[in-house]
């Protein structure tokens, strides 16, 4: 369902993904590991469609479609969704109101009726209990005040509420303590299915305890240098960042 | 019905010449602000003069424009009656500033009479300094007399102006809250065409009482709103306002507030939401006389297009005045690089054990948290929508009548969705 071919992308004319070629098919969750600053997080925000970030050669495509070519909002509608790794504050934005523009806005485009209020809230009523995050959680503005824990949870109950096809987790075990990092895992497991892809992008391989990826890829510099089956993780772990890669090269 | 044009300050001054013997009020203190209006001309009108107070805003296009009197058609009102928005509360209607008895509905706890049958210009306003207030006194024809009595909680009251094209109208508002009495006042304004609405309020408020005064200016695109208010607050009482200026092509609200009586509360809030080439102009001068008391003003400004926001606020502390706790914010959100914002603040104290603040920031709508919305699937002006929204929030808070500020909230999305049209 996604394809990338030759993908290279530079921030401020600094390159930072160089030729990245990575399918993911329909109903699998891959993995993504590397050290910092070899472009996972660049990798997220290009997908999802960050103006920031320079697409200078290769293509993308979901489900067919030409992905690089669509805004954010297009891409959410498709049925991709980013779990950031820093979550925004949205000073004076209320988290139920958000979540309900966001799904109705999904609706809309999917050519389905808009959720009032009341159904609204008995929806995420239940998402908030089943990730066991506060009550008032939905009344609080979005993510202000919020620890480190209860964010990374937010984004994630955005992603149980908005059901996308393709989510990428960027770093989203980091910060968490095991039990929050369970909930979490729990939470994307229970989307798992024939119609559910993920790309989880982590630093570290406990998460993937918890989240059983089906291929794992190690990305460094800019391009992947390995990619493999779940026990490449714990290889990974045992070498460190830096043997793996001297091995590779 | 013949229809005369006039135009420019020598249009007015022609104008009161013909109905000086019929209108209303002391043809003495008319005839004075005749005189200081011929003096001053309107702001910015004469090139190479420009007073101080008139700094960031010019009155040029009022000079320039023309009006007709009288005006000769009320046709079109019922449409825009129809357009106000719905609010089940008692109603005072003025079309082109005369008083619409058929479109009002009288309140039962305010004593209300007009300024055509009981013309009263109170005791604040200064015709010799602010020369809108001169044209006002000058040309006054009608207005709202009302009165709270003592320990009455008079409730939701809306104040509504309704304007046609090319008319001009110098309503002339006094309002009086006897000790205790409690009153919000909903101020709608609301028109077609280009026109003049240039109101003038006397506001006494008296011991232990509280009016609540919620303003939405939502004039005519090409219409100019000029609206000058004083107010003198006793002790304890409190003057807490919120002004929503969304209209007109060039606004200007000024209010002169006066703390007089030790413990009194003043809180003059707003929002401004501009664009294309609107200008508007919120000045305010807060005189603290008496100790111990309050004032807070929070101005936000929401500027796209080739917009003009001003804010001018002025605290004065009297040698007295001690213990007075003043705060002055002015935010401007500006959503378009030819979109600009004035702010001027100036404190002036004299008493010594005071608590004073003022500050101001200027910003764009922040690209992580429109990404972040977009990114969730919601359309890009819907989010920028919700930034500014999220913005203006924290100022609608401040109007704690939920149906008040529902109508506010309304005519927010309403400006959002002109601008994205």
């Amino acid at each position: 369902m996604l394809e990338i071919r030759g993908l290279s992308a530079a921030i401020e004319e600094k390159p930072i993904l160089q030729g990245i070629d990575l399918t993911v098919p329909q109903g699998e969750v891959h993995a993504i590991m590397g050290p910092n600053g070899s472009g996972k997080s660049t990798l997220a925000y290009v997908l999802s469609g960050r103006e920031d970030y320079v697409v200078t050669a290769g293509s993308v495509t979901f489900d067919g479609r030409d992905l690089l070519a669509m805004a954010p909002e297009e891409r959410a509608a498709a049925g991709l969704f980013l779990a950031f790794q820093y979550p925004v504050e949205l000073p004076g934005v209320g988290n139920a109101n958000f979540l309900r523009t966001a799904l109705n806005a999904l609706r809309r485009s999917r050519g389905e009726s808009e959720l009032d209020a009341v159904q609204f809230l008995k929806l995420a009523r239940a998402e908030t209990k089943r990730l066991a995050m506060p009550d008032d959680m939905l009344r609080r503005n979005v993510n202000v005040g919020f620890s480190g824990g209860e964010k990374k949870r937010n984004e994630v109950l955005q992603m149980a509420i908005l059901r996308p096809r393709l989510a990428i987790l960027d770093e989203t075990d980091s910060g968490l303590d095991i039990d929050a990092l369970k909930i979490v895992a729990d939470g994307v497991n229970a989307l798992r299915g024939p119609d559910f892809s993920a790309l989880v992008i982590t630093h570290y391989q406990r998460l993937l305890d918890y989240i059983v990826p089906d291929r794992v890829h190690v990305l460094s510099g800019g391009r992947f240098v390995r990619s493999g089956g779940p026990e490449l993780a714990h290889e990974l772990e045992a070498k460190g960042y830096v043997g793996m890669v001297a091995e590779t090269v | 019905m013949t229809a005369l044009a006039h135009t420019g300050t020598a249009g007015f001054l022609a104008r009161y010449d013909t109905l000086r013997d019929r209108l209303p009020g002391d043809p003495r203190q008319r005839d004075a602000a005749a005189d200081a209006f011929r003096r001053a001309g309107l702001p910015g009108a004469v090139s190479g003069r420009r007073e101080e107070a008139w700094k960031y805003t010019s009155l040029r296009p009022v000079a320039d424009a023309s009006f007709l009197q009288p005006v000769t058609s009320l046709a079109g009102d019922s449409t825009l009656i129809g357009r106000l928005p719905y609010i089940d509360a008692p109603r005072i209607v003025f079309v082109d500033g005369q008083f619409r008895p058929e479109l009002s509905a009288l309140p039962p706890a305010v004593e209300f009479s007009r300024f055509a049958d009981r013309a009263e210009y109170g005791m604040l306003a200064r015709p010799d300094s602010e020369p809108l207030v001169a044209l006002n006194t000058m040309l006054a024809e009608d207005g709202a007399v009302l009165s709270v009595a003592g320990g009455v909680d008079a409730g939701l009251l809306l104040l509504v102006s309704v304007a046609t094209d090319r008319a001009a109208f110098h309503p002339r508002h006094t309002i009086h809250l006897a000790p205790c009495a409690r009153l919000t006042l909903l101020e709608l304004s609301i028109g077609d065409g280009s026109y003049l609405h240039n109101p003038v309020f006397d506001v006494q408020v008296a011991e232990d009482a509280a009016l609540t005064h919620v303003r939405l200016q939502d004039e005519a695109l090409s219409a100019f709103h000029f609206s000058t208010l004083y107010c003198e607050i006793a002790e304890r009482g409190t003057y807490d306002s919120f002004g929503l200026n969304l209209g007109a092509r060039i606004a200007r609200t000024e209010a002169h507030v006066g703390l007089v009586g030790a413990k009194g509360i003043a809180h003059l809030n707003g929002a401004q939401l501009l664009g294309g080439v609107q200008h508007a102009d919120f000045t305010t001068v807060v005189k603290h006389v008496a100790p111990s008391c309050t004032s807070r003003q929070t101005v936000k400004n929401v500027l796209a297009g080739r917009s003009q926001g001003v804010f001018q606020g002025r605290i004065e502390v009297a040698r007295a005045a001690q213990k007075t706790d003043g705060y002055q914010m002015n935010q401007a959100l500006l959503l378009s690089p030819d979109a600009e914002i004035d702010t001027k603040p100036e404190l002036e104290i004299f008493a010594d054990d005071v608590k004073c603040s003022h500050g101001a920031t200027v910003g764009e709508l922040d690209s992580e948290q429109l990404f972040y919305l977009r990114s969730r699937g919601i359309p890009d002006a819907e989010a920028r929508s919700m930034l500014v929204r999220a913005f203006l929030a924290e100022a609608l808070d401040a109007v704690t009548h939920d149906a008040v500020r529902g109508v506010l909230e309304s005519a927010v999305e309403g400006w959002w969705e002109r601008q994205a049209a």
